[in-house]
């Protein structure tokens, strides 16, 4: 627990102090999530406001070209949508897909880990197991194939107002491994420990030990694996829109808005799809530079 | 020794019918290919009879078994879209999917290594951190838009590359390369650059962390003690220790390279195995996601049985573990 | 210490560096040589579509552009010109010497590119492999119609009553050669699953002006010229060979035009149209289609599915279907989501097939008066309902359908768009899915090129099973529309046969049965290169292509 305190406490915070670009990533990760929060509030329009959107408006250029109009700083796209609006809220809903689908892969994770590590024997074997079988498919293939069962599952009747959960549960699903087998190693080394043994003598309960004692000393890489995560869970929802199974174009995603944003490029509105773009490269972007540094930050032997 | 091997041979043939099992779950949920296979306006009987001749209308556990059993002499049958028989098919389609793996894995294997070990060597270097900056920029792009990009710059506006398929090919025996003709050659350049830029960062890195690592160790002290050139210790001594994980990695990684040629076969409109999965999706052809999903699993089987054996030749301490275990 | 840690893996490594060094040297040179031309004495016409010939045998599958590649290989009894007009094919010329007796004679010294000659018996065995079970294309023939063969070149087909357009489609019913079929045992249809393939699903064997020489199911097709066609002395065409490309991705497809790797894609997506025509290597074709795009709406069921409003439809009450007609701006849709590449229509039909089109107009744009009559027929505050629609299917459909969920936004409605690749929309608004949606868009060409067509497919009366108008996606029913039907399909006076037609228009137009909204632009991109004929079918046949260097 100390250990935890110490690391994520002063030297975390000096390292990020001494780190211009994860000072920059971090502010850019955090201005991007504050618009994504507060996009209701700040966004010049409502984009899923049908009634508020006009035809007559589609595909004006940004605001400092000739034809723009000032309602639409960053221009609008194919329906008459504001693109800034447009991307506050693409980002409220690729930001909440990735942030929901770690957590779910964290959670399912770090738990298998915890007990196959900590019990070994049969459970151990069923575990990883499972993961032999899991990683014997990327991930991408993986959340292509749950998102086609999810699909057939929920009916087409259903699935419209559920993507969103189609999505988090197959790209969260297909990222549960590499937490599993990481807390399983970690915890292999830790239980043979003195201060593992120290709790079971004075009769700590296994979950006890799991969570309180060992969970928090292979937390370290944890995170590391889950700030990467975050950034392609970003991308893996991008890259399941263009396939074709992500979001609908009247609930955006950033993906989406690239993906559909994509089809105006050659015919010279180049605004739909290069706003949206720069705007997932520089999430996925400045949170892999937190990654990154996170990485560096926690590997004492790279100090 | 003989024991651990058997055990990984017994684990890979497990994984393969648990994947063979999963897929034919999966499948049970893809949608009815009754549809796909017809016109708009056959009527419901003769949808009904097409039912009977699949074999769709059979219960479930004789539909599983006869699934297995063919999938055991990988045999699935004839492609519901393309009405050819699915080995010809994936035979066909196979060398395209990989060629470009293996041009995507050279064009990742030759720039990265040397990218990673200069920068390793020299962290703090300008182009260094130039690199690693464009390298997280390069993981930072889905795929699908770098192909994209890449089409509207040297195929549209310069007009230097093709920007679509595989252009001549030439037939040797079963195998049908575009390796040997110019056309085939320039078609591969966009499509592998672009699978293979993630496994370019993602190599380039790890060389780097371990060169950084390496160049801290004693025999590389020693060796500069010992008064050898920088240059001797750079490659000789530091480089050649590290490219054990990164051989490791190159293999594990070549499936992930199988996955993303379905993303950029897709935009390359590259004929292979990629192209005809997701089309195969998208019309509900089971045989043909079912071949294809086995065919991935018995490349990564093998792979990772590969990997573990190498291993157990290479590190005498794995022999040592499993030994105890 | 100086030979490092592991030999054993070096070895290997280095065995391995060697091979990528030669590779990548080819590799190397193949960027350096880039785009190859590959000039030749041959005239190779380059042709993409983002979909695929679906499979060879020509009585498999009923889909428009299949049967429509199978044409270059493949010829009916009768053709149709550049202009879509009947003319002579494998017939030279026919007649009716009764209301229910035609007869064909047929054209001499033709042969099947496998050297067999044509004759009637090609014809009669045509005539009873089209109607076997597995066949799409069963209804080419009626299913009481009988063949007599007087001699070997003149054949009679016996009708129960007169059908004025038997031979309508016969464009598209290939003749097989009996005898080739014999002996390669390909006597029976390909059945659709895919099982037992025979004969003429691997290779062809027609009468036509090219032959397939390869097929790759989803990459690649070859056609190479038939020099031996009879047709060659009237059609202009220059081309030896073609290889046509399946190419999905719009952008991918419209770089190769650009850049010159093709010399004819479709469909060129809208917003780049102006792109391809302004291109000074390319030229856009964008003629109008017969197709019409419609909305339509559930009139038969009791409850309104996907609806806020329960018990009841709102759809049965006229006033409903008026409103959503007139909160729709067509000419919105026109100029921002179709970029003036469409014709709006007042009817389910193209007015390049019926000829009093003119005297139909589409009720006017006005959201006020829409949200009036929304209010008198008891939604004051308008209501919920989900819209389907296809996204791969026409032109811009999703587009068009957020469009309109917009519009209805306007005067209250709330539509919520479920927009569906074309293989579940139709497995699912379509007969095979029970007719599940309540609202969406269908488009439709009348094959036969007749307004008969759209009265016995889209708007008459049917049932659950689809009996009546399998396409009637909305189930509107009204059966003095219906009753006008066997009067047309028998009536041989063309002006009185114009007048019922009228008349079903009339009453179709007065009860708002559908919306219809417009006819997309054909949209082929060409290469500046080649001369061909773009017919309104959106079909492109070989024959007329001319290609210069």
């Amino acid at each position: 627990m100390n250990r935890l305190r110490r690391i994520l406490g002063s030297d975390l915070l000096w390292s990020f102090t001494r780190s211009p670009g994860a000072m920059i990533a971090a502010t850019v990760a955090f201005g991007l999530c504050l618009c994504a929060l507060f996009a209701p509030l700040i966004a010049p329009q409502n984009p899923f406001d049908l009634a508020s959107l006009d035809l007559m408006d589609a595909r004006d250029p940004p605001v400092w070209l000739s034809g723009g109009d000032h309602r639409f700083l960053l221009g609008s796209d194919s329906q008459g949508r504001d693109i800034l609006s447009a991307i506050f809220f693409g980002a409220r809903i690729s930001i909440g897909v990735s942030l929901a689908s770690v957590a779910l892969a964290l959670v399912i994770g770090v738990s298998l880990g915890l007990v196959a590590g900590y019990f070994g024997g049969r459970v151990e074997a069923i575990v990883m197991r499972a993961a032999d079988v899991q990683l014997t498919f990327p991930a991408i293939l993986t959340a292509l194939l749950i998102n086609g069962a999810a699909r057939a599952v929920l009916g087409p009747g259903r699935v419209a107002g559920s993507e969103f959960w189609v999505l988090v549960i197959s790209i969260g699903l297909s990222f549960w491994v590499q937490y599993a087998r990481t807390v399983r190693a970690s915890t292999l080394v830790e239980r043979h420990k003195d201060y593992v043994a120290a709790a079971r003598l004075i009769g700590a309960s296994a979950p006890r030990i799991m969570f309180t004692h060992v969970l928090p000393n292979v937390l370290g890489p944890v995170l590391v694996i889950a700030t990467i995560n975050l950034a392609l869970a970003i991308i893996t929802e991008a890259t399941l829109s263009f396939l074709g199974v992500g979001l609908p174009p009247s609930q955006p995603s950033l993906g989406t808005l690239v993906r559909t944003g994509n089809d105006y490029l050659m015919s010279g509105e180049w605004w739909i799809v290069f706003f949206p773009g720069v705007a997932l490269a520089a999430l996925a972007l400045s949170v892999n530079i937190i990654g990154d540094w996170l990485r560096d930050a926690l590997n004492p032997r790279l100090r | 020794m003989l024991h651990y091997v058997l055990k990984r041979i017994g684990g890979a043939i497990l994984v393969l019918v648990v994947v063979a099992l999963i897929a034919f779950v999966l499948f049970r949920f893809v949608g009815d290919p009754i549809n796909q296979m017809v016109g708009q306006d056959v009527s419901v009987a003769d949808r009904e009879r097409l039912r009977q001749m699949l074999g769709l209308d059979d219960s479930i556990v004789v539909q599983l078994a006869r699934f297995l059993w063919n999938a055991l002499h990988f045999d699935f049958g004839v492609s519901y879209q393309f009405k050819e028989k699915v080995t010809t098919l994936v035979a066909a389609r196979f060398p395209a999917t990989f060629e470009l793996s293996l041009a995507a894995s050279i064009f990742a294997i030759v720039v990265g290594i040397p990218v990673g070990a200069y920068t390793g060597i020299r962290p703090k270097a300008l182009m260094s951190r130039a690199f690693m900056a464009l390298s997280l920029i390069g993981v930072s792009l889905p795929t699908f838009l770098i192909g994209i990009l890449l089409i509207y710059v040297f195929a549209v506006r310069l007009q230097w590359l093709p920007s679509y398929g595989r252009g001549e090919t030439v037939q040797i025996g079963f195998w049908r390369t575009g390796f040997l003709t110019k056309s085939g050659l320039a078609a591969l350049v966009m499509p592998s650059i672009t699978l293979g830029l993630f496994q370019l960062t993602l190599i380039a890195r790890l060389v780097r962390a371990e060169m950084l690592e390496v160049m801290r160790a004693d025999f590389i002290r020693f060796a500069r003690a010992r008064g050898l050139s920088e240059r001797a210790v750079n490659f000789r001594h530091a480089l050649k220790n590290t490219l054990v994980p990164v051989v490791t990695i190159i293999g594990l990684q070549i499936g992930s390279i199988v996955a993303f040629s379905i993303i950029t076969e897709t935009v390359f409109q590259w004929p292979g195995m990629g192209l005809l999965f997701i089309t195969s999706v998208q019309n509900a052809d089971i045989p043909v996601m079912a071949a294809y999903l086995m065919m991935v699993a018995i490349i990564f089987v093998t792979i990772n049985l590969t990997v573990d054996l190498l291993y157990l030749a290479i590190d005498p301490r794995i022999r040592l573990g499993s030994a105890q275990a | 210490m100086r030979e490092a840690a592991l030999p054993e893996a070096q070895v290997g490594i280095e065995g391995f560096q060697m091979k990528k060094t030669t590779v990548f040297m080819a590799f190397a040179l193949g960027v350096a040589l880039a785009m190859p031309a590959a000039p030749a004495a041959a005239v190779t016409f380059r042709h993409a579509f983002q979909g695929d010939l679906k499979g060879l045998d020509p009585y498999t599958l009923n889909e428009t552009f299949t049967q429509a590649m199978l044409g270059n290989v493949y010829e009916g009894l009768t053709r149709r010109d550049a202009n879509l007009k009947i003319v002579p094919g494998l017939a030279e010329s026919w007649e009716t010497p009764e209301p229910t007796r035609w007869r064909f004679h047929l054209r001499r010294g033709v042969k099947f590119a496998g050297g067999e000659p044509f004759t009637a018996d090609d014809v009669i065995f045509s005539f009873d492999r089209v109607r076997q079970p597995e066949s799409e294309f069963k209804t080419r023939v009626p299913s009481d119609a009988r063949i007599e063969k007087i001699d070997d070149y003149t054949i009679d087909f016996v009708l129960a009553r007169p059908n004025p357009t038997l031979p309508a489609e016969w464009d598209t019913w290939y003749i097989l050669s009996k005898s080739w079929a014999e002996a390669n045992g390909a006597t029976n249809v390909q059945p659709a699953t895919g099982a037992q393939l025979n004969a003429f699903a691997l290779k062809s064997n027609g009468t036509g002006p090219y032959i397939i020489t390869s097929h790759e199911p989803g990459v690649k097709t070859t056609f190479k010229k038939n020099p031996g066609w009879w047709g060659w002395k009237d059609a202009p065409g220059n081309v030896d060979e073609v290889v046509f490309t399946t190419i999905k991705q719009d952008a991918t497809r419209v770089a190769a035009l650009l850049s010159g790797e093709l010399d004819m894609i479709e469909p060129v997506p809208v917003q780049d149209m102006q792109r391809v025509a302004s291109n000074s290597t390319t030229d856009m074709l964008a003629g109008p289609e017969l197709r019409t795009i419609h909305l339509f709406m559930d009139q038969k069921r009791d409850e309104l599915k996907y609806s806020s409003v329960k018990g009841k439809n709102p759809f049965k009450d006229i006033r409903v279907r008026k409103a959503f007609y007139e909160a729709i701006d067509i000419e919105a849709i026109k100029t921002k989501v179709m970029r003036g590449m469409s014709t709006p229509a007042a009817l389910l039909i193209t007015p390049q097939l019926y000829s009093r089109a003119g005297e139909f107009k589409r009720l006017p744009y006005d959201p006020a008066d829409a949200k009036k009559l929304l209010a008198e027929a008891g939604y004051p505050d308008g209501f919920e309902l989900t819209m389907h629609c296809p996204n791969d299917r026409y032109v811009n459909d999703e587009q068009i359908c957020l469009a309109v969920t917009s519009m209805l936004a306007k005067i209250g409605v709330k539509a919520k768009l479920e927009a569906l690749p074309k293989a579940v929309f139709f497995g699912r608004a379509g007969l095979a899915g029970g007719y599940d949606t309540s609202f969406g868009m269908l488009g439709w060409t009348p094959s036969g090129f007749d307004s008969l067509n759209i009265f016995q497919n889209l708007t008459g009366c049917r049932d659950d099973k689809g009996n009546g108008s399998p396409f009637n996606y909305g189930g509107y029913c009204n059966p003095k529309v219906d009753a006008l039907i066997p009067k047309i399909s028998v009536e041989t006076d063309p002006e009185k046969r114009l007048d019922y037609i009228t008349q079903a228009y009339r009453m179709l137009t007065d009860d708002v049965s559908h919306i219809p909204l417009h006819q997309q632009a054909l949209s082929w991109g060409v290469s500046k290169k080649v001369k061909l004929v773009q017919r309104a079918d959106d079909i492109l046949l070989y024959q007329w292509v001319v290609k210069s260097e």
